[in-house]
């Protein structure tokens, strides 16, 4: 065990302390205890920052099921020692802010930090991982931590569904992406992800390449809610908010863009790699902002941008991936689209915990989060108003804030990919800087919904809940922190360009050795292209913003009736409803039914397998004569068979079965068996005696008229079907006789071994005991049984008495 | 004579089946009944119908039939009586409390589903 991996248990083992601890100590706001621990790893993980950026990276490993090659292998290098500080520094953050806004006498705070805990542990698992299957553990984790903390209020409805839906999609992409790491390492022999890096070229050549890179993305696509599958993020926005803000901005969406980050290394040689995250990554970006604008909701803005915003970096890694292919030329044009995405995902976490938490204050201090009730709350929030307002610009794109600088790179990269001159990108290369666009247009017009129509315009008292005022001092710090670190990378952005962007792109990109590129930020490009679209964002984007009311019946058309959520919905209604449907037509409740389909299935399958197999064989030469006694009972038992059919009373049916095991004795006496016969005639005798007496306690119910079996057609032809494939794979089975019997042995040695000179009963009883011994069992059995079934009479009524 | 007695057990084992679909439960069980036999002359056909004397030992030194299936067959036919005392006793109670001996109307409420 080496330091990461207790660090990445670490929550976990506190995680079992924490009920104990909120018993104990119940008038001490539980998070206090937690808090220390996101901090303390958070210093942690600093201290590799050095290290890690000269180049080294830092591994153990630990064995698990060493026999499988499952090992708890660890690995840190730039991109994970950067989502590693993403999870520990927002982390401490947010649970300082939950202390503040979950009440600590109505909340059940012992079960929300545990859950927080399990998915902060799980989260960091994720991230440092370098065993597939491991990681695959760690990823489950965080799907039913997040299902656990989504359904934190579980008594609302709203809470249960959203809960149920992401984690049905997470779970989808989780058990696709499972199949994709198995086919990966089926194809590499390995679970590590390293050794998988080292064979990119043989992968790529590999039949099963296409289907891995399928699975894994489209786990990686359900995570990160790509378009289509974003539809579950918004419906988290149900969880508390201190959750949305941790899992649903900045950690648990994110490791479906580790996950493709952290395997570009080993797909980013095939040109679907690149098309589809380019293409997911950029459509959700557009979908998402557009859907944002519509939104009432400010958690249901937030998510939207979210969705819209990992698309952008999801978008910018697709990007990145061209770099690959540029062997011989100046790398850094194509590098600068990983720079960008991962600058970006540090700007996002930032900016997007500091509205969620601004957005959790407004609701906590309002008691709403409707953005029609809310307005003019400027003068009374003056600390939320500031920090939505960088928060929101920056979101924007607007400068001096960091989310400029990212916006700007990734116009940049997205109009340089129209530069580029592979996998067909001359054709379709022009949509990419398009779309990016609109989507940014819209991007500053959710930006200034979220600022201006709460903070802003007419203050209306009579539609709040509560008398708003400023939060408390606690619940500030945290949103305070994030929105400086805002103005922070805004201004001194190569702060983090070669302590923590360096080392996370050479991750990415491991071909490139460390010395070849140097990332400067600037904010000051001279007057480019990207400078222009910035500008021709602002200007549309202030443009949408004032006429918004004349064009917001646009979303009446689209999505209207077809949204994604709709057709969520109805799938699953359909499916229960399908599967429903399929049950009651085949379960109908009558054994007739079933014993009709157990009687098809034999006919059929032997029927074929006759059939196909050419098995049936006709060789009359090895049997006995036939002789005219035999003739005689053989056709007796024939009518007799036949006409119990027809028999119009039970009375007559008894007895013509009592007659047909009369025959079958004489057959024993025919054919030389005379313990058989003697069984056979008593226990025939034994039997119709039963059946009479079933009979005769038959209720007498007027409606109970003798009537024979009514016919039916598709009745006959089955017990005809039956009938005749019995006898031809008796026939069959009899003309094709493999061996001799091993009677001979029992003829031989009844006398000399056994002392017997009846061999029937010699065998049952001496060498072939152990049946006799059973069969006695199974008559004592049946004779419990029946003893029981007329002794015991719990009626149904006294039943019902003691259940009460 | 195999042949024959094929024919046999197929007309048993087909009359066996159709009672088994019908609604009364005592022909389900006279069914059974009629599906044991047919088994057990199954068994008794597929060890050969060969000629010999009955497999006492000192009766004739002369070819003794197969006594293997028969100690089978005698095993089975106390299986089956067992099982079918016991149905039949089933039987017996359940027109006993409730009343009928249909099969479709044997089928449960749907709330007790």
């Amino acid at each position: 065990m080496s330091s990461l991996h207790w660090a990445i248990l670490s929550p976990f083992f506190i995680a079992c302390f924490i009920p104990l601890v909120y018993k104990q100590f119940h008038r001490v706001h539980t998070g206090w205890f937690v808090l220390f621990l996101p901090i303390v790893l958070f210093i942690y993980f600093t201290g590799f920052i050095h290290e890690v950026g000269d180049g080294r990276h830092l591994s153990a490993s630990l064995g698990w099921i060493p026999s499988l090659g499952i090992n708890f292998d660890v690995y840190a290098d730039g991109l994970s020692l950067l989502f590693s500080l993403l999870i520990t520094g927002i982390g401490a953050l947010v649970i300082l802010y939950s202390i503040y806004y979950l009440d600590k006498d109505k909340e059940k705070l012992h079960t929300f930090y545990v859950y927080l805990l399990l998915f902060m542990g799980s989260m960091l698992g994720l991230v440092l991982s370098d065993n597939l299957i491991v990681l695959y553990m760690f990823w489950e984790f965080t799907s039913l931590s997040s299902f656990l903390l989504i359904g934190y209020w579980y008594h609302r409805e709203r809470s249960r569904y959203g809960a149920q839906k992401s984690l049905l999609i997470t779970v989808l992409g989780g058990l696709s992406m499972l199949g994709g790491f198995v086919l990966l390492s089926f194809m590499g022999d390995t679970y590590s992800i390293r050794e998988l890096m080292g064979q990119t070229g043989e992968l790529a050549t590999d039949p099963l390449f296409t289907a891995s890179l399928l699975l894994i993305l489209l786990g990686a696509f359900t995570k990160s809610a790509q378009f289509p599958f974003h539809i579950w993020l918004p419906d988290a926005m149900e969880a508390p908010t201190p959750v949305s803000a941790y899992l649903h901005s900045a950690t648990m969406v994110k490791a479906g863009i580790y996950l493709v980050a952290r395997l570009s290394p080993v797909f980013a040689e095939s040109s679907l790699w690149f098309w589809l995250i380019a293409s997911a990554g950029i459509l959700t970006l557009v979908w998402g902002s557009y859907s944002a604008v519509k939104q009432t909701d400010l958690k249901a803005i937030l998510a939207y941008s979210t969705i819209s915003q990992l698309g952008m970096i999801m978008s910018l890694l697709g990007a990145g991936a061209a770099a690959l292919h540029y062997e011989s030329m100046d790398k850094n044009i194509y590098m600068a689209a990983t720079v960008a995405a991962v600058f970006h995902l540090i700007n996002h976490a930032t900016f997007k915990g500091s509205l969620f938490m601004a957005a959790g204050i407004v609701d906590h201090e309002t008691g709403t989060r409707d953005i029609r009730k809310l307005g003019g709350l400027m003068n009374f929030m003056p600390i939320t108003f500031t920090i939505t307002i960088i928060g929101a610009f920056s979101m924007a794109g607007l400068p001096p804030f960091n989310g400029f600088l990212s916006k700007e790179m990734f116009f940049t990269s997205m109009v340089r990919v129209t530069e580029m001159e592979i996998f067909n990108m001359e054709t379709w290369g022009v949509l990419f800087p398009v779309l990016a666009w609109v989507g940014s247009i819209f991007t500053f017009v959710y930006s200034m919904i979220i600022v201006l129509k709460t903070f802003t315009g007419k203050f209306k008292p009579e539609k709040l809940e509560k008398k708003p005022h400023e939060a408390p001092l606690g619940m500030l710090i945290p949103p305070v922190i994030l929105a400086s670190l805002v103005i922070i990378f805004g201004f001194f952005p190569n702060l983090l360009a070669s302590t923590v962007i360096e080392p996370a792109v050479a991750a990415i990109q491991p071909g490139l050795s460390q010395k070849q590129f140097q990332i400067h930020i600037s904010h000051w490009h001279g007057f480019t292209i990207e400078l222009y679209m910035t500008l021709g964002v602002i200007l549309l984007g202030s443009l949408l913003y004032i006429t918004w009311d004349k064009w917001k019946c646009v979303y009446h058309i689209i999505p209207g009736r077809l949204s994604l959520n709709r057709m969520y919905d109805a799938l699953l209604a359909g499916m229960e409803r399908g599967s429903i449907g399929v049950t009651k037509l085949f379960m109908t409740g009558y054994i007739r039914t079933y014993l009709v389909y157990i009687f098809l299935f034999f006919i059929v399958s032997l029927g074929i397998t006759l059939w196909r197999e050419d098995a049936f064989a006709f060789d009359v030469g090895n049997t006995a004569p036939v002789r005219l006694y035999e003739v005689i009972i053989s056709v007796i038992i024939a009518t007799s068979a036949i006409v119990i059919l027809f028999a119009k009373s039970r009375l007559t049916s008894i007895i013509i079965l009592g007659a047909i095991g009369y025959m079958v004795s004489l057959f024993f006496v025919l054919f030389r068996a005379p313990d058989l016969a003697l069984t056979q005639l008593v226990i025939e005798t034994i039997s119709v005696a039963l059946f009479l007496l079933c009979f005769y306690h038959l209720p007498k119910l007027s409606s109970r008229k003798e009537e024979r079996v009514a016919f039916r057609l598709n009745n006959a032809l089955i017990s005809i079907g039956v009938g005749v494939i019995v006898a031809l794979i008796a026939l069959s089975s009899h003309s094709n006789k493999l061996f001799e019997s091993i009677s001979n042995y029992y003829i031989e040695n009844a006398y000399e071994e056994a002392g017997g000179k009846n061999i029937v009963n010699v065998i049952l009883v001496d060498f072939r005991g152990l049946d006799t011994m059973f069969e006695i069992t199974v008559l004592g059995i049946a004779a419990l049984g029946i003893f029981a079934l007329i002794k015991l009479r719990l009626a149904r009524g006294t039943l019902k008495d003691e259940n009460e | 004579m195999e042949i024959v007695m094929a024919v046999v057990i197929g007309i048993l084992f087909m009359s066996a089946t159709y009672l088994m679909l019908s609604k009364s439960i005592l022909r389900i069980i006279i069914g059974t009944g009629l599906l044991s036999h047919g088994a057990h002359l199954l068994i008794l056909t597929m060890g050969g119908l060969k000629r010999g004397s009955v497999p006492l030992l000192g009766e004739s030194a002369g070819p003794y039939v197969d006594p293997l299936p028969q100690a089978l067959i005698l095993t089975a036919i106390v299986i089956s009586f067992g099982v079918t005392s016991l149905f039949l006793v089933v039987a017996y109670r359940t027109y006993q409390e409730l009343g009928t001996d249909n099969m479709d109307k044997l089928r449960g409420k749907e709330s007790n589903e």
